[in-house]
């Protein structure tokens, strides 16, 4: 027969200030655990979801990011011409060409920074599907306007609807802010690439994008633009494109993150033995009474372990509501792929919290075994005649 | 201190549990040391930047060059007593993941400009009279097996294409803060390459005053030098210079001091518990002490001393692990921390924090047991 779950609770109630102490412990072990999964769970998301399955994107062969990428007009016609570019309404095909420079501003707080400057065309709003004007309205080709994404415009001085900034020269008026869905794009600043390429002295594009009538011409098209004598690009899915970008930084922030919150478990799982060790050396009685009743001694140890994984969970539980908080602030690094700055969001999710919950209970077990079997091999007689 | 012998017989007596409080602290201090390492690593191009050293680049966009001529226009400035300049050349060796800064520098005056590379005479000889020839830092020497005479094939991304350098010297820093894992090589190699559009551009120049309360005037005068060209120029010192990139990482720092913060704090309410728990069931022994004639203060001191030496044990453990773990392990992350070194003042904070931690977990049960009445004590156990 197993022992109730109420006692291991009453006792968990009876002695509050240490169940307190291990589960604040053990939570604040699974909230560092949630934290670094948000953070680079964020920055991964915004610059992977950048990009979408069914666009390729097209860059000078060699390059990681569009920044150091060169595509002559004549080489972007050429990938115009593709038949598996998929037809806008008009027929025309769906491609935008597109020029990125990087531009030093500054933020509102006073530092400066790098910002993506972006050269589109009226088919970077197709293909670049997330992308919604949600204040002001959308800049005139052959106009000294921009439009600029929603963090940038947070983040950055001079970037509100009707401002001035000062970019190559030449003041452009910002008529408007888009939202990207937390995606690179919300940190850019987007204005008429036709005009972009005079003024910023830039005869080329950086990147071709275009949708593809089918995904399975992939490939098709792939290998024939790579081959192809005229050029010397490569041509990937869009989201690979972004993904490969963010690969380095995101794993360096999950390794650190694994690695911290590893060794800062093992400390708690210390914390969670001292407290089970204590738990049972000062229940020695109770457990000689136990065994007297007849309970088993796999069910003592039973019990002992789920009150250990119940302070833990208990800690775990605490851990996931404070981690809550971190959900959506936005924070900011260096994409060093182009060199720019990227904003983006603590990005707590469901399975996040799940993980942090699992971790803290494996904590509990880890911590809870041995004291359990310690409390399970008592011999009745001496445990009872113990004060 | 006639005293200690009877802290440390309190310790060993519970020998378990004074292992896992010392190990659970020894963790804290750990990761305490290995984080602040993180961000003193980055910041070790500032300890090894220049005062008297400026970097002058494009006053608008670091994707454009300055044009070679300037060169000439500098070197008159008053106040200037060297002028060097290089490129970034951004490429990768085998696979994008292996990346590590190269640069093309201008031989004749690199070597003047920046004295904190060491390299032995003869091998700056052989890197000045080949024309493809490189120099690499003794950390990437070391990470990739290469030694003199190799070749070291580069895949360029910002010139694209595939390059081959031959290592003709091998540098080491002059400080332990010079990063050690760069590879240098011939800008004129690099300018011949280019086609003609593309001839005869340089990304930074640095420059060199005479003294450093000169660099503020001389980079205004620079500056003004270029305000109306085509090209406008943005000096800085080196030390402004590498903060900004730093500033480009975001907010690490507070990312980690958060999480530092986190752990220490977690660390230290377990350490609490384990020192109340400890005194709780020694209540029956403080007060024969107690009765013995021990004095308030006494107790006080030794219960405290208890916790503190506790955590002072556990302090001496990380730091002592951590100092040592990536002293042997040339720790860097794949490169992203090439330096990365536990510095002293690092473990002075982590032996500080030890103590502070120790003071905090045992005030409490050093107070309750100084204040501890006799007989109630005595008669609550019997």
């Amino acid at each position: 027969m197993a022992i109730p779950l109420q006692y291991n609770i009453r006792n968990l109630f009876a002695r509050k200030g240490s169940t307190l102490l291990t589960a604040v412990g053990i939570g604040l072990v699974s909230w560092v655990f949630i934290f670094t999964l948000a953070l680079a769970g964020g920055f991964q998301a915004a610059l992977q979801e950048t990009g979408s399955h069914e666009n390729a994107i097209v860059v000078r062969n060699g390059s990681t990011a569009e920044l150091t990428s060169i595509l002559p007009r004549d080489v972007a016609a050429a990938i115009e011409s593709q038949p598996e570019i998929a037809r806008a309404p008009d027929g025309t095909p769906l491609v935008a060409h597109e020029l990125v420079v990087v531009w030093n501003l500054e933020r509102k707080n006073g530092t400066s920074t790098n910002v993506v400057v972006r050269g589109v065309t009226p088919k970077s709003f197709v293909l670049h599907s997330k992308v919604r004007l949600v204040e002001g309205r959308m800049f005139r080709p052959g106009l000294e306007e921009v439009v600029v994404g929603k963090l940038a415009n947070a983040r950055i001085a001079h970037l509100g609807v009707g401002d001035k900034i000062k970019l190559a020269g030449h003041a452009w008026s910002v008529v408007g802010v888009f939202d990207a869905q937390g995606t690179s794009f919300d940190s850019e600043i987007w204005g008429d690439v036709e005009l972009f390429m005079p003024v910023f002295d830039r005869p080329v594009y950086q990147s071709v994008t275009f949708r593809l009538d089918d995904p399975s011409h992939f490939a098709a098209i792939q290998k024939r633009l790579e081959s192809d004598p005229r050029m010397s690009v490569q041509v990937k899915h869009e989201d690979d494109f972004y993904a490969a970008q963010s690969a380095t930084l995101a794993g360096l922030l999950r390794g650190l993150g694994l690695f911290v919150t590893l060794i800062m478990a093992l400390g708690a799982v210390f914390g969670a033995l001292n407290t089970m060790y204590a738990a049972v050396g000062a229940r020695t009685r109770e457990i000689g009474t136990l065994l007297a009743l007849g309970f088993s001694r796999g069910a003592i140890l039973t019990s002992f372990l789920i009150e250990s994984v119940l302070l833990a969970t208990l800690g775990g539980l605490l851990g996931c509501l404070l981690v809550l908080p971190v959900n959506g602030i936005t924070t900011s690094t260096t994409n060093f792929a182009s060199f720019s700055e990227i904003a983006f969001r603590f990005q707590v999710t469901p399975m996040m919290l799940l993980s942090g919950m699992i971790f803290a209970s494996v904590m509990g077990a880890l911590g809870g075994w041995f004291p359990s079997r310690n409390a399970a091999r008592r011999v009745i007689v001496e445990a009872l005649r113990q004060a | 201190m006639r005293y200690f012998r009877l802290i440390w017989a309190n310790l060993l007596r519970a020998k378990r549990r004074t292992f896992l409080t010392v190990f659970s602290i020894a963790i804290a201090l750990f990761l305490f040391c290995t984080l602040r390492t993180v961000i003193t690593s980055f910041e070790a191009s500032l300890r090894a930047s220049e005062a008297t050293r400026l970097v002058v680049r494009h006053g608008a966009s670091l994707v454009f060059p300055l044009p070679l001529a300037y060169r000439e226009r500098l070197v008159q400035v008053p106040g200037i007593t060297g002028v060097s300049y290089g490129n970034w050349f951004g490429g990768f060796y085998q696979d994008p993941k292996n990346q590590f800064a190269q640069f093309a520098m201008d031989v004749p005056t690199m070597f003047d400009l920046f004295p904190e590379v060491l390299v032995p005479a003869d091998q700056i000889q052989a890197f000045r009279s080949e024309r493809t020839a490189a120099i690499i830092g003794k950390a990437l020497a070391k990470k990739y097996g290469w030694k003199l005479g190799d070749p070291v094939p580069i895949v360029g991304t910002i010139y694209p294409g595939d390059w081959r350098f031959v290592v003709r010297g091998i540098y080491e820093g002059k400080t332990k803060d010079v990063d050690e894992s760069s590879l240098f090589f011939h800008w004129d190699y690099l300018n011949e390459s280019m086609p003609e559009g593309r001839k005869n551009q340089v990304g930074i120049y640095w420059i060199r005053v005479q003294s450093p309360d000169m660099a503020a005037d001389v980079s205004r005068r620079v500056d003004a030098m270029f305000e109306n060209s085509p090209q406008p120029t943005k000096t800085e010192t080196e030390k402004a210079f590498q903060a900004g990139f730093i500033s480009m990482i975001g907010n690490v720092q507070l990312l980690l001091t958060i999480i530092g913060s986190a752990i220490v704090f977690a660390i230290m309410l377990v350490t609490i518990n384990t020192m109340m728990m400890a005194a709780r069931e020694r209540t029956t022994e403080i007060a024969v002490l107690k009765t013995l004639g021990y004095s308030d203060g006494l107790i006080l001191r030794l219960v405290g001393g208890e916790a503190l030496l506790v955590s002072l044990l556990g302090g001496i453990l990380g730091c002592g692990l951590a100092a040592l773990v990536f002293r042997e392990s040339d720790f860097t992350a794949g490169g992203f921390f090439p330096n990365f070194r536990v510095l002293p003042e690092t473990i002075l904070a982590g032996l500080l924090l030890a103590v502070l931690m120790g003071i905090l977990s045992g005030i409490v049960p050093a107070v309750t047991a100084a204040r501890l009445q006799v007989a109630s004590a005595l008669r609550k156990v019997a």
